[in-house]
């Protein structure tokens, strides 16, 4: 790993229910370093997408951050105030979405749609920032880009539509892009491309990643680290290779299990018996206990740590020797 | 675009077709009208319909044809800047109340309900006899009549696509809420708006019609239909055409907007 350049210690986030708050995220810390593709896998409701979110500062107006810090290049987002944070989004900071179809406006050019991002952040003129939309359509594998700028989102297919909006989120040369489930409304064959694209650039432009996504082959594609969440809480971080080979924690082991394969053919596949618990019933122990097949007394008892389990590879698991 | 579907459709055509054959009348006015709207003749007073006076004249043997087109002038100028007035401030009102939520939009909505809660023509009465008569404060009054009816559709607007994906991104792309409210939230919302518009125009025409007729709208010479309705009133029996001509004529002005507005719901609003 590089020098880090965002960093989460600790984080909790809060959603405010009537008078009660329900922990969402909790003892969130990681990092990211410059240029890495870092992955975070998990099922829905488990906070990927929470995570990401606050990062961006965008977190629904119920939920709060009520605890930990995420620094980006030493800088605290947590205490921006509103100006400063939508400095960072967008410039530093930006977000590709799941659905490219609902994340464009439906009545605005999409090449104006990107050079809006270059307007708003690199304090060029207008026809500069058409340029620089242009030239950043071109790098992103679109085609006749001068008609394309004009064209409207309904006119385009869901992969052009895709890289449409990496366009939009690189023209800036931000130091972080969150790709929130980048490719799950694409089809395959797309989908493939979209992450070679992804892959391309981060290469390219030395944008590091977090790549948000529930198919884990998707991230083995792309990723140099991953983090596997469950109910809010981080279960285990490795380097991709050895998380996908070595899994340490039950619930990653379950995951990789129940993934379809060449050699699982004519099987019935395997499920994780049991469902991530919602936000109101929560309790105490380590959060997958519920579920675990090999959970024992203290598993109910106590919320396990983040332990070491190899080199660069922690796991938050009573079972696992430290 | 969907002027194909707006031309095939019968409210619209027949709408914009009286529409326009009054906004051919009323640039005709500007140049040309067969006698003076205020010319007097005292030997023609409350002629009937003939070809020297088409619609014949009223009781001061003015022409009614000419005092008709000379009256569209001040009908699409009331309607056009009560409207303008109104589409300002309840898109501003509407706008900020939707898009920021909570207190702010309580407050906003609030008044703005109080406001409906008095009968709009109650409303432009009162301000009129405490501004005083006349074609000025007779547009000021419509235009704050008008404001609740927009601000409240823009709000609803607002509420629905602050939500949309778009919208989302664009915060995340640090757009501003200037910027998010104006070139990504408005354009979306502006067909409930457009059809609001044409409603409201015919709106206005009415009310500065009964306005006028109670006295408190244009004041004479100046021709204003609905006060040549109330002044062609004791002649009903004598002039029957009078009062009939008059009252068509803001009809068919009515009805050529509700049309409109109606053809233009039918197109862009069908969520079907």
């Amino acid at each position: 790993m590089t020098n880090s350049l965002l960093e989460m210690r600790d984080l909790e986030v809060a959603f405010t229910l009537g008078k009660q708050d329900y922990p969402a995220l909790q003892q969130m810390t990681f990092q990211i370093g410059e240029k890495e593709t870092v992955g975070i896998v998990g099922e829905s409701g488990c906070g990927k997408s929470l995570t990401s979110l606050s990062i961006m500062g965008l977190l629904p107006g119920t939920a709060k951050i009520t605890k930990g810090e995420i620094r980006l290049d030493g800088k605290s987002l947590v205490t921006s105030s509103a100006q400063q944070w939508s400095g960072v989004r967008g410039k530093d900071i930006t977000m590709i979405f799941q659905d490219p179809m609902t994340a464009l406006n439906p009545l605005m050019p999409v090449g104006k749609q990107i050079a809006e991002m270059a307007l708003l952040h690199l304090g060029v003129s207008r026809k500069e920032a058409r340029q620089l939309a242009l030239d950043m359509m071109a790098k992103v594998g679109l085609s006749r880009v001068d008609r394309l700028y004009g064209d409207y989102p309904h006119q385009l297919s869901g992969g052009m539509m895709q890289r449409i909006m990496i366009a939009m989120a690189l023209i800036c040369q931000p130091k972080l892009l969150i790709a929130d489930e980048p490719t799950t409304a694409l089809d395959v064959t797309i989908q493939a491309q979209i992450l070679n694209l992804l892959r391309d650039m981060n290469h390219s432009t030395g944008t590091a990643m977090l790549f948000i996504s529930h198919d884990l082959g998707v991230i083995r594609e792309v990723c140099d680290r991953v983090i596997v969440m469950y109910a809010g809480y981080m279960v285990e971080e490795a380097p991709v290779e050895e998380l996908l080979d070595h899994p340490r924690h039950p619930y990653t082991a379950g995951l990789l299990q129940s993934l379809p394969g060449a050699d699982k053919r004519g099987r019935i596949l395997y499920t994780i018996p049991g469902r991530v618990p919602p936000l109101t019933g929560r309790r105490t122990g380590c959060p997958f206990a519920g579920r675990c097949p090999s959970a024992t007394a203290i598993c109910a008892a106590e919320v396990p740590q983040m332990k070491k389990a190899g080199e660069q590879h922690l796991v938050r698991c009573h079972l696992v020797a430290g | 675009m969907k002027w194909k579907q707006l031309v095939r459709n019968k409210p619209f055509v027949i709408g914009a077709s009286l529409i326009g054959l009054l906004l051919m009348l009323m640039v005709m006015s500007l140049f040309y009208t067969p006698y003076g709207p205020n010319e007097m003749n005292t030997a023609m007073r409350l002629a009937h319909p003939q070809p020297s006076h088409w619609w014949g004249t009223d009781n001061f043997g003015r022409d009614i044809f000419s005092r008709i087109v000379e009256g569209t002038q001040t009908a699409f100028l009331i309607g056009v800047s009560s409207v303008a007035i109104g589409l300002f401030f309840g898109l501003f009102i509407g706008a900020i109340a939707g898009y920021r939520g909570g207190w702010t939009d309580e407050v906003l909505m609030r008044l703005m309900d109080a406001k409906l809660a008095f009968p709009g023509i109650l409303l432009a009465i009162m301000l009129v006899s405490v501004f005083g008569p006349g074609l000025g404060n007779t547009i000021v009054a419509l235009g704050l009549m008008s404001i609740p009816a927009f601000a409240r559709i823009a709000r609803s607007g607002f509420i629905q696509y602050k939500e949309f994906n778009f919208v989302k991104a664009a915060v995340a792309r640090g757009a501003g809420a200037t910027r998010i409210i104006v070139h990504h939230i408005l354009p979306n919302i502006a067909s409930p708006i457009i059809v609001a518009a044409s409603l409201r125009f015919s709106g206005s025409i009415l009310a500065e019609a009964g306005l006028s007729y109670l006295g408190l709208g244009v004041q004479p010479p100046d021709p204003s239909w609905g006060r040549m309705l109330s002044e062609a009133q004791p002649f009903i029996v004598n002039a029957p055409w009078y009062v009939l001509i008059t009252g068509s004529v803001i009809t068919v002005m009515v009805l050529g907007f509700n049309l409109l507005g109606d053809g233009i719901r039918d197109v862009y609003d069908n969520k079907s």
